[in-house]
């Protein structure tokens, strides 16, 4: 987080009334929600796949990724679809809010726990105007790693 | 600079050439006495030669001119061939494949040629210093072209005179002729239209002088200039120009090159020793010469390189219309339009033929990898001391050429194992009653969407307490889980890395680090590798490649409300069977199919698909095969037959069981490609 512009332009998503930064270079798209074709024999928050404009996408509950307990999509629920190196990812939010500058700094190490989820995917927080924000650690909750452990898990 | 764009047809046309001379090699020291071959290897030394001159590159000409004299004297009965003269032309032929790669990786493909060129000289000399005396004599004596006559054209540039070299390789004729139009033609242009229109009817016309642009402007006096490369006689041409009207006189002579305008001393040397030695011997040569034409014709065949990123992209584009194709079909059945449904009928007719061409444009025959192998056997036998005879079946096998890119090097190592590891020494051999001669076969075949290529010997197999010891010393696997493997899968234990079972360590094979490079190649590319093997009956080492490997026909099957691909090339057939036809054996279910046991494989419990409510009497069974061994595979409704793009799933899921990719439906939804190799095993 140590960068020379002091605004962090990130895009606000609502996790289980939490709300998380992804910084708005990586996001590709924010789309509705739509058929998802199931994956068999995957992780169980991998919900499946989508066709994003030709290109086969997976995507990923955060709620379960983050081991919160799922809800049943709404009007608000929106995919994100993620850009990281060769990885196009989709992430399934209960919300997603426009874009907002984050000053750097408003922005603190993240505590030790921190809400309801693991506190290795939250890189810092910041507080903007009362409100609390968490910054994802995109590497951490797309590692090949802890995908491949979920997997495993399941099928053990 | 201007050398770049010629640099790549160089490159290329080059290996082929130093390919071609390998592959002639081989056959003369079968047959040494083969006045075909040398001639063809002369042929392919003199074009290396030529080129690498045009291009600048004097090690290299200096290298194949000196071989290409060792062969003529062989062609003109100076020299007999003797496998050390042969030994000879191939290391020259390898440095010559070393200097080009160098080329290719940016160098300058200089090399210290000296001690192959004065071995090569030697051997010339040796038998044939007559000859050698008089060529260089010649070579010195050439007179500078004549000045009687002006010569035109000469400032030809590389591209131009590599023409003229290859012209006449091929018997062809490069003829200058001189055109005076008559002082009262009024449509000048017209008349130079109607004389190139001639000239391009018996040959090609290679430089004109005004240039054709200034010519069709009429920025000329009355005469022009032209080089043309013709079959036909100069008196021939005459007489045809001629019949045009309005022209006053042709004189047609035999182009020469002037050697002064050329800077390069080397290609003026070589160009003229060629002459000279041309000069020197009529008879043999002149019978050739004949022979030389009628190869030249019966192998030319038009073709064109293309960078392999502009088929990719071609590619692309053309998936982008399959599904929409898809779509538009889901449309006008939806919609019921006999006139519609008419032109999406034809539209997709045609695609389809769009599509095999695309897909063929990108099939290479896997002889492109293979005949690099007779060479490395020949070799590697004689390093190790072994004698080694190798069959090629199928080298006319065609795989995508993303595939070919890729699979030679693990071909390479497989084979240079089974040599080191495999096949014993003659004596090891005469010992277990074995012939001395040890038999690798190299076979590639096409079973369904996939490829095959297997390496088999007859050498001594793999022993299966050594390898089980050795992956136990190695820690690889325990001793309990060793006494559970079975033969397969201790075979597949060396490919696991760090494993060596050869008792002597050569740098042929080294220390079986290969073999684990080679499984993950073959993974990588969607192959499989198995290993079958005999104590000292031999081994055969089996590579299935997928084929190509975008568009495929696949059945569309339905189970539960999910929809899954499976690849059409896979399937023998559809069955419905009801309940009461199952039957079951060591509790699995299976089915009597044309009277085979066939076991049944329901993709609603492999799958894990949500269900709902009971199944019904009748089932809905697509049997697949592979290889040899079927199964039933039990869905709910077929939906039916459909060209799709195959997708991949995205590096973050990685490698999905039994799911070999995905595509995207008509109606824009995902399906699922069901890989049915995984099945069956």
């Amino acid at each position: 987080m140590e960068e020379i512009t002091n605004n962090h332009k990130s895009i606000i998503i609502e996790l289980d009334k939490e709300e998380y930064a992804i910084p708005v270079e990586v996001v590709g798209a924010i789309e509705r929600m739509q058929f998802i074709t199931r994956v068999p024999k995957t992780a169980t928050f991998v919900k499946g796949v989508i066709n994003l404009r030709g290109v086969v996408t997976p995507i990923i509950d955060l709620r379960e990724r983050f081991g919160m307990e799922s809800i049943e999509q709404t009007e608000s629920t929106r995919i994100i679809i993620i850009h990281m190196e060769s990885n196009d990812v989709g992430f399934i939010v209960d919300a997603a809010y426009d874009v907002l500058d984050i000053p750097e700094d408003a922005i603190e190490p993240a505590p030790k726990v921190i809400g309801t989820i693991d506190a290795d995917y939250i890189g810092g927080v910041a507080k903007v105007d009362k409100r609390l924000i968490m910054f994802l650690e995109l590497e951490k909750v797309l590692s090949q790693e802890s995908y491949r452990a979920a997997t495993l898990g399941q099928e053990g | 600079m201007e050398n770049n764009e010629y640099l790549e047809v160089f490159i290329e046309e080059s290996k082929e050439h130093i390919q071609s001379l390998n592959n002639q090699l081989l056959v003369l020291e079968n047959e040494p006495e083969n006045m075909d071959t040398i001639g063809e290897i002369f042929r392919s030394a003199h074009t290396l030669k030529g080129m690498s001159a045009t291009m600048g590159y004097k090690d290299l000409a200096d290298l194949t001119h000196n071989m290409e004299n060792v062969l003529d004297a062989a062609r003109n009965d100076q020299v007999k061939i003797t496998s050390e003269i042969i030994d000879m032309i191939f290391q020259a032929v390898d440095q010559l494949e070393g200097m080009v790669l160098d080329i290719v990786e940016g160098g300058d493909g200089a090399s210290d040629v000296q001690e192959l060129v004065q071995t090569l000289q030697t051997i010339e000399n040796n038998q044939d210093i007559e000859n050698l005396n008089e060529s260089t004599m010649a070579a010195d004596n050439e007179p500078k072209p004549a000045n009687n006559e002006q010569v035109y054209f000469n400032q030809l540039d590389q591209f131009e005179l590599a023409i003229i070299d290859q012209s006449k390789e091929n018997g062809f004729e490069n003829l200058e002729v001189k055109i005076k139009l008559n002082e009262n033609c009024l449509l000048k242009a017209a008349r130079v239209y109607m004389v190139f229109e001639v000239l391009e009817q018996i040959g090609e016309v290679i430089k004109a002088d005004p240039t054709v642009q200034e010519l069709e402007e009429e920025n000329f006096d009355l005469q022009f200039h032209v080089l043309i490369v013709t079959k036909d006689s100069p008196e021939e041409v005459q007489q045809k120009i001629l019949k045009v009207s309005e022209i006053e006189e042709v004189t047609v002579s035999m182009f020469k090159q002037d050697k002064n305008a050329q800077g390069d001393d080397n290609e003026q040397n070589i160009a003229e020793n060629e002459q000279s030695t041309d000069g020197v011997k009529e008879s043999p040569k002149s019978k050739n010469a004949e022979g030389k034409k009628k190869t030249g014709k019966g192998v030319t065949s038009k073709t064109i390189r293309v960078n392999i990123d502009r088929l990719d992209g071609l590619m692309n584009l053309f998936e982008e219309l399959v599904i929409d194709r898809g779509r538009l079909e889901q449309i006008s059945a939806n919609l019921k339009n006999a006139e519609l449904q008419e032109t999406v009928e034809r539209m997709t007719r045609i695609s389809g033929d769009l599509q095999s061409i695309i897909l063929n444009m990108r099939m290479v025959p896997i002889e492109q990898v293979f005949n690099r192998f007779p060479r490395m056997v020949r070799q590697l036998s004689k390093d190790l001391g072994k004698k080694i005879k190798l069959d090629i079946v199928g080298a006319e096998t065609e795989l995508d050429r993303t595939v070919i890119d890729e699979i030679g090097d693990p071909l390479v190592h497989l084979i240079r194992n089974a040599l080191d590891h495999g096949i014993e020494t003659p004596e090891k051999r005469q010992a277990s009653g074995k012939k001395e001669e040890g038999d690798l076969l190299l076979e590639a075949y096409h079973s369904g969407n996939h490829v095959f290529i297997e390496i088999s010997d007859d050498g001594a197999g793999i022993n299966r307490e050594k390898v089980l010891d050795k992956a136990i010393s190695n820690h690889v696997i325990t001793e309990e889980e060793a006494k559970q493997l079975t033969d397969k899968q201790v075979y597949q234990l060396i490919m696991s890395s760090g494993f060596s079972t050869a008792d002597k360590i050569s740098d042929v094979s080294g220390r079986g680090v290969g073999l684990d490079v080679v499984k993950n190649t073959i993974e990588s590319l969607g192959g499989t590798i198995t290993i079958e093997s005999e104590e000292g009956k031999g081994s055969l080492f089996s590579i299935q490649l997928p084929l190509t490997l975008s568009i495929i026909s696949v059945l569309l099957v339905e189970v539960e409300k999910e929809k899954y691909a499976v690849p059409l090339s896979s399937i023998i057939e559809t069955a419905i069977i009801s309940k009461s036809e199952i039957l079951n054996a060591h509790n699995k279910k299976v089915i009597d199919f044309r009277g085979k046991v066939v076991p049944l494989i329901d993709l609603k419990n492999v799958f894990e698909v949500p269900t709902e409510g009971q199944g019904d009497e009748l089932y809905s069974i697509v049997i697949i095969r592979k290889g040899d061994k079927m199964a039933g595979l039990v869905v709910d409704t077929f939906i039916g037959q459909q060209e799709i793009v195959l997708k991949s799933l995205g590096d973050y899921l990685g490698d999905v069981f039994a799911i070999s990719g995905a595509t995207i439906l008509g109606d824009g939804q995902v399906a699922l490609i069901v890989d049915t190799n995984t099945l069956i095993n």
